[in-house]
């Protein structure tokens, strides 16, 4: 309980002051960030007042590189969805350092993930026409309905676990916050004071959306994945789809934690409270679903290259002619390079944990890529178009630029929520604490 | 067959002081836009337009036929087909009346004169890039001979399309013709992933606006809107007047039969005959029938073909013929010209 204490105050100081104050660097940083956004937002511009013939789709490749990002960050924002979800419902004892960033991922990534669908949508003036006449039968519909149930989901999740903080922050008075922040953390805290009765309510509640959570991310990424697998397409229309997107999209999810931890324990010198216990525990996982998305990606395309049903069998030869790079780099190296570095003990140094969450993250980049593009450029009827320019799909700037942008607002919004409040849960940290105390309690009477 | 004559109205000044004639608001119209083709007006049509309106307007207007001859006709025989069929949006929604449509297209006959797909781009006023019927050529497997496949809307009865879309813009009508209403698309382009026959074309910029104040309808689908998805209509407004769709008229080969499969007839504008007969004679089938979409369109196989199909190359503009170099069909055939 001394070193508990210890840590408690520790982490205290150590946060404050970023808090309190911002860096140089800081500001630079956030400002290359802003210019990524700018330039978004120029591509936003050029595509409304020009129409979407500014971007690489056309007839045949009507979705590019912002239904990729749409799912690659859907995917991402499962990194706390499920990790947190799955780490707080089973009170792992060394959740309390990492389950802060992971719920921030979760909730940034899926406030961004949606708006790459926005970008891809030819009307945006008939957006409501959503709401206005839905069809159920469509799985665009079922994808609003799951994702902005997840949105809400995981911001109350999230908010349920920032309450704790935000009191303490309240409660701080020695430390120098301007008159704003400390009428927002009072706002904020819910008048949480830490009665034996709140505590019992918030714990409670916190438990029930962490269960929530995992069953409403499976459904979101499964309808998301439907939206491929219902249709007839050759490598869409396939049952493994959605088990097969859930896994992928926890793979990226760990992966973009590990790189987030290895961030953060650098710039806040977090190096007592991160260890390379949690980049082991953490890779172990990465290991796991490495396993698990590896054999599901195996499956998918053994089975479509060995019955070779002849517009599989044209999707794979494509595959592995005209992509075979990015085939070999995401379905090979993206999943084997992470395995080996964690399978070997001797490997596992925090720099290639780091490393191999990296190839992870990116390899899944281009295997969502791999999905969406190369079965669109190969249709029942073959392509055989007077424009010879719009056979294949290449992302033009404004794909990439509002790319950029999506990458700088999660960064942006990653770097604004750790000034707002610890990127450490103080709170969870000494749960962690107290569950560990009574269970060292409980053995010691069931000894007795 | 020749039944098509393209007119080409060339205003007069005299004529666009009369603004309070709102019934030829296409005059003006086209006053505006300077010279503009009236594709698919027939001869037959400019007849009985004048009987409808028995009062002469004593307003000559001079018209161009295709073959070059100036002709001047009274105002009030002219007649604009892309305006006087327009119905409205709920009415759009519902079929023609004991009617089921059913095309099929004789294989054997095509030698991609292309016609159909000149037709239905004129007709319809598609922009640069838009064809609602595509001609391809196939060639099922290495020892099998190519074929010219003209490919419409292939109307399912079970359309991926009109499952798929969120807020209902495309829908199944009971005379079995799926439509898009262009003012509900949002433009999601699901219906292009559902569809397995790439039936399906986008407005990636702003269509060039032709007829201002035409009515939108989504018969006509017309005038194009931006960000939205554009497909073949059957051309369900001649149909509503019992005209035979576009491109069968403008074929010259006659190689689509157009009908109704409840009175078990087909035409393709020189012949009609008994679908089911037709079907049962010639082993017609439905492409790809294997995907469960159940097409309203058949095939007759190219068999006894008319012409080898090298002749499909002949006069073919180069950009045209680009489209088809790809193909084994074009790239091991040793009688065509290769660059």
């Amino acid at each position: 309980m001394n070193n508990a204490t210890a840590l408690k105050t520790g982490l205290w100081k150590q946060f404050v002051p970023y808090l309190e104050r911002t860096s140089k660097w800081w500001y630079i940083l956030f400002g290359i960030f802003f210019l990524g956004f700018i330039f978004g937002l120029v591509g936003l511009y050029t595509q409304i007042t020009e129409g979407h013939i500014v971007t690489g789709m056309r007839d045949n490749v009507v979705w590019g590189m912002y239904i990729v990002n749409f799912i690659f960050f859907m995917g991402l924002s499962y990194a706390g969805a499920l990790i947190s979800g799955v780490l707080h419902l089973f009170r792992s004892e060394w959740r309390g350092p990492i389950i802060r960033m992971a719920e921030l991922t979760t909730i940034f990534a899926l406030l961004i993930g949606p708006c790459f669908i926005l970008f891809c949508i030819g009307r945006l003036d008939r957006l409501h026409y959503l709401i206005m006449f839905p069809r159920i039968q469509s799985p665009i519909t079922w994808d609003v309905i799951a994702i902005s149930t997840d949105i809400i989901g995981c911001i109350i999740f999230l908010y349920l676990s920032f309450i704790e903080d935000f009191a303490k922050l309240r409660d701080r008075t020695e430390a120098r916050f301007s008159g704003w922040r400390k009428k927002m953390y009072r706002i904020l805290a819910l008048g949480y004071t830490g009665t034996r009765e709140q505590k019992k309510h918030l714990h409670w509640a916190r438990n029930v959306m962490a269960a929530m959570i995992i069953a409403i991310a499976i459904i979101v990424y499964s309808v998301l994945a439907w939206i491929f697998g219902v249709t007839l397409q050759p490598g869409w229309h396939s049952t493994i789809f959605g088990p097969y997107f859930v896994i992928a999209a926890v793979y990226s999810g760990t992966g973009l934690l590990i790189i987030l931890m290895a961030l953060y324990r650098k710039i806040y010198h977090l190096e007592a409270y991160i260890t390379k216990g949690h980049f082991v525990k953490i890779g172990v996982l990465l290991l796991i679903i490495a396993a698990f998305y590896g054999y599901f990606t195996f499956s998918d395309y053994l089975t479509k290259w060995y019955g070779s049903a002849k517009m599989d069998k044209v999707l794979i030869d494509k595959l592995f002619t005209e992509f075979y790079f990015v085939f070999i780099f995401s379905n090979y190296i993206g999943i084997l390079l992470p395995m080996i570095i964690m399978a070997i003990p001797g490997l596992r140094t925090i720099r290639n944990i780091t490393l191999a969450a990296i190839v992870a993250v990116v390899g899944l980049w281009f295997n969502r890529y791999l999905i969406v593009i190369p079965t669109l450029e190969t249709p029942y009827l073959p392509i055989q178009d007077i424009r010879m320019a719009w056979i294949h799909y290449s992302p033009t700037w404004v794909e990439w630029a509002l790319f950029i942008a999506g990458v700088s607002v999660f960064s942006m919004l990653m770097m604004l929520a750790s000034k707002l409040v610890p990127i450490i849960s103080v709170s969870e940290m000494e749960t962690v604490e107290e569950e560990i105390a009574l269970k060292e309690k409980n053995v010691q009477s069931a000894k007795a | 067959m020749k039944c098509m004559i393209t007119l080409k109205i060339i205003p007069k000044d005299n004529n666009m002081e009369d603004k309070s004639n709102s019934r030829r608001q296409f005059l003006k119209l086209g006053a505006g836009a300077g010279a503009f083709a009236l594709a698919g007006l027939t001869a037959g049509k400019l007849l009985s337009a004048g009987q409808e309106n028995n009062a002469n307007s004593g307003k000559k207007i001079k018209v161009l036929t295709t073959d070059g001859r100036v002709l001047e006709v009274d105002e009030s025989q002219l007649a604009d087909p892309s305006l006087d069929v327009v119905v409205d949006k709920d009415s759009s929604h519902l079929g023609i009346e004991n009617r089921k449509f059913v095309m099929v297209i004789d294989l054997a006959k095509c030698k991609n004169a292309r016609a159909c797909v000149e037709a239905c781009v004129e007709g319809h006023h598609l922009p640069s890039d838009h064809e609602w019927i595509k001609v391809y050529l196939l060639q099922n497997s290495e020892r099998e001979a190519p074929y010219w496949f003209p490919r419409p809307c292939f109307h399912c009865d079970n359309p991926m399309c009109v499952s798929v879309c969120p807020v209902g813009a495309t829908y199944k009508r009971t005379d079995g013709i799926v439509l898009v209403d262009n003012e509900r698309c949002i433009g999601c382009k699901f219906c292009m992933t559902g569809c397995p026959y790439s039936a399906r074309v986008f407005h990636w910029n702003d269509p060039p606006e032709l007829h201002e104040t035409a009515p939108y309808s989504p018969e006509t689908t017309f005038p194009h809107k931006e960000g939205t998805v554009g497909k073949c209509v059957f051309c369900a407004d001649l149909l509503r007047k019992n005209e035979l769709p576009r491109c069968v008229t403008a074929c010259p080969m006659g190689v689509i039969y157009f009908g109704d499969i409840v009175e078990d007839t087909v035409t393709n504008g020189m012949e009609t005959v008994r679908f089911s007969e037709l079907i049962r004679d010639r082993a017609g089938y439905r492409h790809l029938e294997s995907l469960g979409t159940e097409p309203s369109v058949y095939y007759l196989p190219a068999v006894n073909r008319q012409f080898p199909y090298e002749r499909g190359f002949d006069g073919l503009d180069p950009k045209q013929k680009e489209r088809y170099e790809n193909t084994a069909a074009y790239k091991i055939n040793p009688l065509l010209k290769h660059e």
